[in-house]
């Protein structure tokens, strides 16, 4: 992992959870925007499945399970799609506030898995 | 999505009995539904992940963790199908649980077979510290649940469903 790049990657998840649940709370429907947000938060999910394949060939090997990374982080990139199918099923102001807990849900799994990478 | 107009344009709040305040406050449950299958997805996958992995190092607070993650389970399937009796029962012994074990956790942590209380550390369960590990969400979550049911039970007069 890429300390640098996982913390944006928070940072990103958490803004895009705090948007979503206040556009939700709000009482909009899923939008560009929001749905946007998500597809964001997926890309940066799958850039960093490529780091984690990458990184240990280049001499950044984890140090705590991989396999348990692995659990987080394929679990990880199963829930924005999840969410966002939800929300196009399902187009209430509340599918908005679900985007932001997915959203939010991806920013503590990827602190998890920096915690697993470099406890 | 190219921007149908109405995405962005707000539901409207009806207050009062109607259709589409059910259908708003089934969208709140609609939340919780989506936060408890979230909380079960964790809870399960890290109980079995511990129980695989290490299971001597706490088989007791390892066995109540995949219990945890059951009950956050079946507490998921009831919200979403309207089970409302069942969803009551999971979800109080959710809270009675995380009462019970985090107290336990903090008074007692040998009895789980816990040397250490690190809310993110390899013995980290679900009702550990009262879900500290999971940002207090496992006590937040039921209370948030069993009022989610009396304010269901009081708006629909349906007292056999959600």
């Amino acid at each position: 992992m890429i300390f640098a790049f996982t913390i944006a990657q928070v940072i990103v998840a958490c803004a895009a959870g705090l948007l979503c649940v206040s556009i939700g709370l709000a009482g909009r429907r899923p939008n560009d925007l929001t749905l946007g947000g998500l597809v964001l938060v997926e890309v940066l999910l799958l850039v960093q499945l490529v780091i984690a394949l990458i990184a240990p060939a280049l001499g950044n090997h984890p140090r705590g399970s991989i396999p348990l990374f692995y659990v987080y982080l394929i679990s990880a990139l199963l829930i924005p799609p999840l969410a966002v199918v939800w929300a196009l099923i399902e187009r209430t102001r509340w599918s908005t506030v679900v985007l932001g807990v997915a959203a939010f849900a991806i920013a503590v799994m990827v602190v998890r898995m920096a915690q697993i990478w470099a406890p | 999505m190219s921007g149908a107009q109405n995405t962005e344009e707000p539901e409207a709040a009806v207050p009062g009995g109607t259709s589409a305040t059910r259908r708003a406050g089934s969208g709140v449950g609609r939340v919780l539904v989506a936060v408890y299958a979230v909380l079960a997805i964790a809870a399960t996958g890290r109980s079995v992940f511990q129980i695989i992995d290490r299971f001597s190092e706490a088989p007791v607070a390892f066995l109540l963790s995949a219990l945890a993650g059951v009950i956050y389970i079946v507490a998921t399937i009831a919200l979403a199908a309207r089970l409302r009796t069942l969803a009551l029962i999971t979800i109080s012994i959710e809270l009675v649980g995380v009462l019970v074990v985090g107290t336990l956790s903090l008074v007692a942590p040998a009895l789980l077979g816990l040397d250490s209380l690190d809310p993110f550390g390899r013995e980290s369960t679900v009702w550990s510290v009262y879900g500290a590990g999971y940002l207090l969400v496992p006590l937040a979550l039921p209370v948030l649940g069993l009022l989610y049911l009396r304010s269901r039970a009081g708006r629909t007069g349906r007292p056999t469903k959600v």
